[in-house]
């Protein structure tokens, strides 16, 4: 620390390499490197990178990531949602049974489940801050609470955990291709034509590309990402939400509107969770009760990777959108090099600790503290 | 300096009850333009209580608060801030992880229109940020340098500039100096003198006698929930008001067995 205003001799030039370090995104690009080295030397010949195994990673990493978006905001405000694989498997089956077993229009359906579950997110962050309990406390009562009533519904109306027909349902409907459709189908026949992808030899899609197009899915979590970036670090919203997380208090005493902010956090985080669900639901034809289960830490460990302090005011969207590529990565993997998917479990753990680690040696290079 | 213009700020009578405790016992006090007006008093005083009463975090229970003449009730912060009151805490004045700019704008971000959006206007507020920083003395590294990296003093500093940049008539800092060693101290009380130069009212709250002997131009002892009066600077000595805080005669004995230590 520098006691005088100017020039003080004892106030060191930083390196570049710790300035380099004090970037958020640090850890997530040292790992996905790494990762893709890793993979690249020992599984390089399992079609992992032909078209169909890097659309397979893709589509993994993009699930992770769209909860990841929405997890790092919310962790960057100061708060957790610990209710987002709840809310995941809640979305699912309040569409389907909104759709099916009430048989509305699908479109209505999935706007009435947006509209809802944002309104659950909104009152997560209303509790919280009301009662200024923990949102880990408050989230894991979600938690509950909502996975409780994903079961209950279908079983009482149904006498069934598992809801299907949505394809059937979402036949000529408008909306739900905006969740469950493709684009670019063109440009892989395109690419197929000049022999850069692979086609199907036989059976009735012969001649087709093994690719049709690029799910929603990915589209909505590059969008989601770009989204998040933006609003963190160009707008004066992202601001308010560095400041409600960095120090709530110092943050009102400058008139931030740190409730609101944060309770628009959690209702985010909400709105992410369910465009996972709606996107999984549309792909799938059906809702089941134990859908999104893990979800949230799975989605909080790609945030810590993606270099996001737990205690709040410190991340990068980006970090996060990385921090999840790394997951689908190796996941799927570890599946193309046919290791036992249990290790998969092992390497998050592991992987969480030396982001931990990192994240907080960095923290203590940019505060200073000793 | 204050006299012949009339006051800012005018406190009546304040009272503060939080429960059964009297923490403000009717406390009056005048605040004029460009005086730096030293609170003092001891540990538990109301000195915190008293501007937060100014500043807008509490609600007097009684008493009257004229603002540039006119009488004022603020409901929340934002209303003083909006008015022109800014204060300075402590602990609470910065975010340590967040960079200077971004801290220094904190509430006031500058926007930039792109078509229908609006973003952060970052190139303005570095720019900013660097001209004040260095008008102030502090030289960064640059306006992405985290708020964690600067000392106390230099982040008393910046809150200060912060709230004089943004127009503050009257600037509030609650115990600036009371964790700082020596030379951050004098940087802090530097500052004070050249704020209160701008003609901004500042109050300036200590229980060190020589810090508010270096820049008051008036000092009003708080002790128990009651003032002791105000005095002008020159009608009073240092041993003068150390007496009044720790009220009356104890620490006369007490700095007598001590060989005038204390
Ligand atoms: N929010 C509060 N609730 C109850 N008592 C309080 C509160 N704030 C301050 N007090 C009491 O009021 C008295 C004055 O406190 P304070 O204004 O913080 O003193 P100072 O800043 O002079 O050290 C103390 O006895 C303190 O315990
Ligand atoms: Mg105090």
């Amino acid at each position: 620390m520098s006691d005088t205003a100017t020039g003080d001799e004892r106030v060191k030039e930083m390196s570049g390499f710790r300035k380099a370090l004090i970037r958020p995104e640090l850890g997530g690009i040292v790992g996905t490197v790494a990762v893709f080295t890793f993979f690249l030397l020992f599984a390089a010949d399992s079609g992992m990178f032909n078209a169909q195994g890097i659309m397979n990673w893709s589509t993994v990493s993009a699930q992770f990531m769209i909860i990841a978006v929405g997890a790092c905001m919310l962790m960057i405000a100061g708060e957790f949602d610990l209710s987002v694989g709840s809310m995941i498997g809640f979305a699912g089956m309040s569409i389907a049974i909104f759709s099916v077993t009430l048989g509305w229009p699908v479109w209505m359906a999935i706007l009435t489940t947006f509209a809802l579950c944002i309104s659950i997110g909104a009152l997560n962050g209303y509790i919280v801050i009301k009662t200024g309990l923990p949102s880990f406390i408050v989230t894991l009562a979600a938690l509950f609470i909502l996975r409780g009533f994903t079961i209950f519904f279908p079983q009482t109306i149904e006498r069934r955990t598992i809801i299907g027909g949505i394809d059937d349902a979402a036949e000529g409907d408008w909306l739900a291709p905006i969740f469950g459709g493709e684009i670019g189908q063109p440009i892989f026949v395109w690419l197929a034509d000049l022999g850069l992808i692979d086609v199907f030899e036989r059976g009735n899609r012969a001649g087709e590309p093994v690719i049709d197009g690029i799910p929603m899915l990915i589209v909505w979590a590059i969008a989601l990402v770009i989204f998040g970036h933006i609003v963190l670090t160009r707008t004066r919203f992202g601001n308010w939400i560095f400041a409600a997380g960095g120090d709530a208090q110092a943050a009102r005493y400058v008139g931030v509107p740190v409730n609101r902010v944060k309770i628009l956090m959690f209702m985010f985080t909400a709105f992410c969770a369910t465009v996972f669900a709606t996107c999984q639901v549309m792909e799938f034809g059906s809702a089941g009760a134990d859908r999104g289960v893990l979800k949230e830490f799975e989605a909080i460990i790609a945030v810590v990777i993606g270099g996001a302090l737990l205690t709040g005011g410190y991340g990068s969207v980006v970090g996060a959108a990385l921090g999840a590529l790394i997951f689908g990565v190796v996941q799927q993997g570890l599946f193309f090099a046919g290791v036992e998917s249990s290790l998969f479990r092992v390497f998050l753990g592991v992987i969480l600790l030396f982001a931990v680690i990192l994240n907080t040696y960095i923290r203590r290079i940019i505060t200073g503290e000793r | 300096m204050a006299t012949g213009r009339a006051p800012i700020v005018e406190m009546k009578n304040i009272e503060k009850h939080f429960g059964s405790v009297i923490a403000l016992n009717g406390v009056t006090v005048e605040v004029y333009p460009g005086e730096c007006h030293c609170l003092l008093g001891d540990n538990g005083a109301g000195k915190s209580t008293f501007i937060k009463t100014m500043s807008g975090v509490h609600k007097p229970t009684r008493g009257e608060i004229f603002f540039e003449g006119k009488p004022m009730q603020f409901d929340d912060p934002r209303d003083a801030i909006a008015a022109g009151i800014a204060t300075v805490y402590q602990d609470l004045a910065m975010i340590p992880l967040m960079s200077v700019s971004r801290n220094f704008f904190m509430g006031n971000e500058p926007l930039r229109r792109i078509g229908p959006i609006r973003l952060f206007d970052h190139d303005h507020a570095n720019r900013v940020t660097m001209e004040e920083m260095k008008k102030m003395g502090i030289n960064l590294r640059g306006p992405d340098q985290a708020v964690g990296t600067l000392s106390g003093g230099e982040r008393q500093t910046v809150a200060i500039a912060r709230a004089v940049h943004f127009g503050a008539k009257v600037l509030i800092l609650d115990e600036p100096t009371s964790a700082l060693g020596v030379r951050q101290t004098a940087n802090v009380l530097a500052t004070v003198d050249k704020v209160r130069k701008k003609g901004i009212a500042v109050v300036f709250i200590t229980h060190n006698v020589r810090h508010a002997m270096a820049v008051g131009d008036r000092f009003t002892v708080l002790n128990r929930g009651t003032t002791l009066g105000t005095a002008q600077r020159g009608q009073i000595t240092p041993e003068e008001l150390q007496d009044m805080m720790a009220g009356g005669q104890e620490l006369v004995a007490l700095e007598g067995s001590l060989g005038g230590t204390v």
